[in-house]
């Protein structure tokens, strides 16, 4: 490319050879620079007759052109492009940008961005609670027998959330217990208390490890499916869809899932004790020397019935938290691919926070009752 | 071009012995009703498919015999605008274009920018360069899609169902976009479309599949094939979108209430 003045102070820009966006888009600086230069051109011509071949570089070079001249009062003529450029530069400007369609970057400051979460966080706070008074709305429709919920997808949900978790819970659990007896029974071997192994590893399990290890895996397994499902159907408008039929989407989404969780978590966890206890068995017996019948009867001795209920009522409690958590966070989802992402992953962390919580509101609960 | 192609899903025979060869520089357009395989033949044209038998030829290069390498340099000369945008939901408009310059050329940030700005201003978006996917309509996903798949000036472009979805007047404005581009940049472009008012807008050279037969039933500009086809089924097929417009307009005039 280069330019020359005429006569008339036209100034012509001679366009030659191959212009392609793989080869790089010639700088219009030298260009700019002669329009800036006095005295100014009076109007801006092109000769392409020695160009071989174009793209859209040659169209983003005219166009960054155009702006400066513009910008100069200087008039562009573009007959001596291609007729090609020609139409394409015209259909670009063909639609004015619209004067309120380019978005205004604001940068908060640190005050006004801390404020932003708090009312964030109080916005989410209010949906949770909304949205806890509309399920627990939903099952006393169910007991009256006004709820619209689909008994298949009820025991679906049940069967993913029972049989199908087994094999996790049963890895995991059985992991936990030989871990709780190693440790336990290193420590006990230093004071001749080696069969005590067995009380930590089952009061540890079916009290407090067994529940929180069963609603964490579940939090995982489960409550991110629902937040993904429910967060999915959301972006491919099913949930509009039912509300148009008239068809609550708690009654017939959240409800059979909050069902299937609040029933099935409480089995897990009693199959997850008696795994954990397996777990600690096998590590007494093969790592300790402690004989089977012993180790089981140290367990049997010193668990009771309160202890099971105690922990059960712990993950019937999970498995309502849980729920809500994942299907909140999935019927409050945006409508796109990264807002089912990031409310699977909020789905996650608020139902392991919301386990936590319960976990020290129980504990103090079950002291303070001598339980 | 392709020859003496059969496209299937596993056991499911879904079109067979297609043969034609697409002329450079016009707009083709695959026809047929829904659920012809006009989708599928798409996808076995850019390489998504491998199909049951035969071969997509590119300039005597036969795709699925080609080595990697010799796929990729010819994937290069694709875009493709697919039905619903496919657009990338994270990213905006901007990025979403930019997405494939960044990929295949060496410019710097400002000229790639500059590029998906004129892009996305050739297709009636400018200003809208910072918006998500998610901040628009579908006419405007649809005209972004394109903005996307025209990035890096391809050879050829394949449109899948550029008009489903869209207002007549978004459709006609896409309809005058794929001929500029034809006409102005010399694209070759392939759209799959059932769309009888684009179909006779746009199309240069077309096929028509058909979903019993499971075969291409004809050939021809569309305009051609309506006057002098002896095919009833290919008659039926141009002729009936014309006639159940009409239809439907008559009956809005006879009944007005039944509108609302």
């Amino acid at each position: 490319m280069s330019t020359s003045r005429s006569d008339d102070g036209t100034l012509v820009v001679r366009l030659e050879g191959v212009w392609s966006v793989e080869g790089g888009i010639p700088s219009a600086d030298p260009v700019i620079h002669e329009i800036l230069k006095p005295p100014a051109p009076t109007r801006i011509a092109f000769d392409a007759s020695a160009l071989e071949d174009w793209d859209s570089s040659l169209l983003v070079f005219a166009r960054q052109l155009g702006d400066a001249a513009g910008a100069s009062g200087v008039k562009v003529d573009p007959s001596g492009l291609p007729a090609g450029a020609r139409r394409l530069i015209d259909l670009a400007a063909a639609v004015p940008e619209r004067a309120d369609a380019r978005k205004k970057t604001r940068r908060d400051r640190p005050l006004a961005r801390l404020g932003r979460g708090a009312l964030s966080l109080f916005e989410t706070t209010r949906g949770l609670v909304r949205f806890i008074g509309m399920a627990f709305l939903s099952f006393l429709r169910l007991l009256g027998g006004r709820a619209r919920v689909r008994g298949r997808d009820f025991w679906l949900f049940v069967q993913d959330a029972g049989v199908d978790a087994l094999p996790i819970v049963s890895l995991i659990s059985f992991l936990i217990g030989v871990i709780l007896a190693f440790i336990g029974g290193v420590q006990l071997r230093q004071f001749g208390a080696l069969v005590w192994t067995a009380n930590i590893v089952g009061i540890g399990m079916v009290r407090y490890l067994g529940p929180m290890m069963a609603a964490i895996i579940m939090a995982g397994r489960t409550g991110s499916a629902y937040a993904a499902q429910l967060g999915t159907m959301t972006v491919n408008e099913e949930i509009d869809a039912l509300r148009t039929l008239g068809i609550s989407p708690i009654d017939f989404l959240v409800l059979p899932r909050m069902l299937a969780l609040v029933l099935m978590l409480p089995l897990l966890t009693l199959y997850a004790d008696f795994v954990g206890i397996l777990g600690g068995a096998v590590v007494g017996t093969v790592a300790f020397g402690l004989g089977i019948q012993e180790y089981l009867s140290q367990t049997q001795s010193i668990l009771t019935t309160k202890d099971f209920l105690s922990g059960l009522n712990m993950a019937a409690s999970y498995g309502v938290l849980i729920a809500i958590a994942g299907c909140f966070q999935g019927m409050s989802s945006g409508r796109s691919a990264a807002a089912v992402g990031d409310a699977t992953t909020k789905a996650v962390v608020m139902a392991i926070v919301l386990v936590v919580l319960a976990t020290a509101f129980w504990t103090v609960l079950y002291d303070i009752l001598g339980i | 071009m392709a020859r003496d192609l059969t496209l299937a899903y596993g056991e499911t025979v879904v079109q067979r012995d297609v043969s034609f060869e697409v002329p450079r520089g016009c707009v083709f357009v695959i026809m047929g009703g829904s659920g012809c395989g006009k989708s599928t033949l798409l996808r076995a044209m850019i390489g998504l498919l491998e199909p049951a038998g035969g071969e997509v030829l590119y300039d005597g290069t036969s795709f699925w015999a080609a080595d990697p390498d010799e796929r990729e340099s010819i994937t290069r000369r694709f875009g493709v605008s697919y039905q619903g945008g496919a657009l990338w939901s994270s990213m905006t408009l901007a990025e979403n274009v930019a997405l494939p310059l960044e990929e295949y050329t060496d410019l710097d940030g400002d000229e790639i920018a500059r590029i998906a700005s004129l892009k996305l201003a050739l297709m009636g978006l400018a200003g809208f360069e910072e918006y998500y996917p998610s901040d628009i309509s579908g006419g405007m996903r649809k005209r972004a899609a394109l903005a996307r798949a025209t990035a890096l000036d391809p050879d050829i472009l394949f449109f899948d169902e550029p008009s489903a979805g869209l207002d007549p007047i978004s459709s006609e404005r896409l309809d005058e976009l794929i001929l500029e581009l034809r006409d102005s940049m010399g694209m070759t472009i392939v759209v799959v479309t059932h769309e009888l008012a684009s179909i006779f807008t746009i199309a240069d050279d077309s096929i028509l599949l058909n979903a019993e037969s499971k075969t291409m039933i004809a050939r021809g500009k569309p305009s051609d094939l309506l006057e002098g086809s002896s095919d009833p089924r290919v008659v039926e097929f141009l002729s009936r979108g014309r006639k159940g417009v009409a239809a439907e307009s008559d009956r809005r005039i006879d009944r007005p209430e039944a509108m609302i």
